[in-house]
């Protein structure tokens, strides 16, 4: 018993069981907590401990993206937009229809899960242990190798839907303001050359003695 | 730790977030957070199956997921400004404009 536990993967099944427990305890808290600060702050929990998993599971490029990406940009938006609203919290009112109805589902779609993978499943999984790379493998270069060769048309659309994705949050959060003063741009791009704009003249320098207007 | 840990985990975790679209009827931020979730269920089988039948293309595939997720949470959550602009508030139940 001790020596499974102290060997190596004894040790990976510990923090298997452990990360796994965290992940399931963060999302029942996003999902039943009223304050959404707290929901965000478990959600942030959650995929810091699944990317915990895919390091168990030698994926170290996702699980720093994953870290980077999600708890680094997109649960910061999350936390911006949620201290920006002025939400009122409601006081609890009991289960609701929809609760009882949400857990009945919940527990149906398990139970389904579970029935697949026992029964039909089981014997196509491959059940050996998880494959070991050698030392000096390379999980980032093996993804790189991929990513940059037969799925480069992908990877440039990708980058092309986050362009999308830029466009579409500034065009609808953008609102006009009367408030503040400012040139259309519009406007000033259609300006027309000698129409106008102001003309420059060139003229002699007056010369005289009546300059400054004494007379 | 054989693949069906993972599956049975994924799963547990995907159940969950199908409940919190249920349970939350009060606020559309939260509806969001369970879809980041159930991403994040789907990310982890992928990740399983990858790493278990040794295939790099799943891994491909998260990175690509990721891409996506992160694009639809800034328009989700743009789309939810504009809705608490115009009602001062995001319960689900008074998104009721389409009669659906």
């Amino acid at each position: 018993m001790f020596e499974f536990i102290f060997s190596p993967e004894g040790y990976q099944v510990i923090l298997f069981y452990v990360y796994s427990a965290i992940l399931i305890g963060a999302a029942l808290a996003v999902v039943t907590m009223r304050n959404s600060i707290y929901s965000a702050l478990f959600l942030i929990l959650a995929f810091f401990s699944a990317a915990a998993l895919w390091m168990l599971l030698e994926a170290e490029f996702l699980a720093l993206t994953l870290v980077l990406v999600y708890v680094g940009a997109v649960m910061v938006l999350f936390l911006f937009v949620i201290m920006m609203l002025d939400i009122k919290i409601k006081p609890k009112s009991g289960m609701s229809n929809y609760t009882k109805v949400g857990i009945f589902v919940a527990i149906l779609m398990g139970l389904e899960m579970i029935m697949l993978l026992g029964r039909k499943l089981s014997h196509v999984l491959p059940q050996d242990d998880l494959v070991k790379h050698a030392k000096g493998h390379s999980n980032v270069k093996e993804v790189a190798e991929n990513l940059y060769t037969q799925y480069v048309l992908p990877f440039e659309l990708a980058s092309v839907v986050l362009l999308v994705a830029i466009v579409a949050a500034i065009l609808l959060t953008l609102r006009k303001r009367d408030d503040y003063n400012h040139v259309d741009p519009e406007s000033q791009v259609h300006v027309k050359a000698n129409k106008n704009r102001m003309r420059v003249v060139k003229m002699d320098a007056e010369v005289g003695n009546n300059i400054g207007g004494e007379e | 730790m054989s693949l069906i840990h993972y599956l049975v985990l994924a799963g547990i975790l995907f159940v969950i977030s199908i409940a919190g679209i249920y349970i939350n009827r009060r606020n559309v931020l939260i509806l969001l957070m369970s879809i980041e979730l159930m991403l994040l269920a789907v990310n982890i089988n992928f990740i399983a199956f990858s790493t278990y039948l040794n295939d790099i293309q799943g891994q491909v595939f998260v990175f690509f997921i990721l891409t996506v997720a992160a694009a639809e949470a800034a328009i989700g959550l743009a789309i939810l400004v504009v809705i608490f602009r115009q009602r001062k508030s995001l319960e689900v139940d008074n998104l009721n404009e389409l009669k659906g």
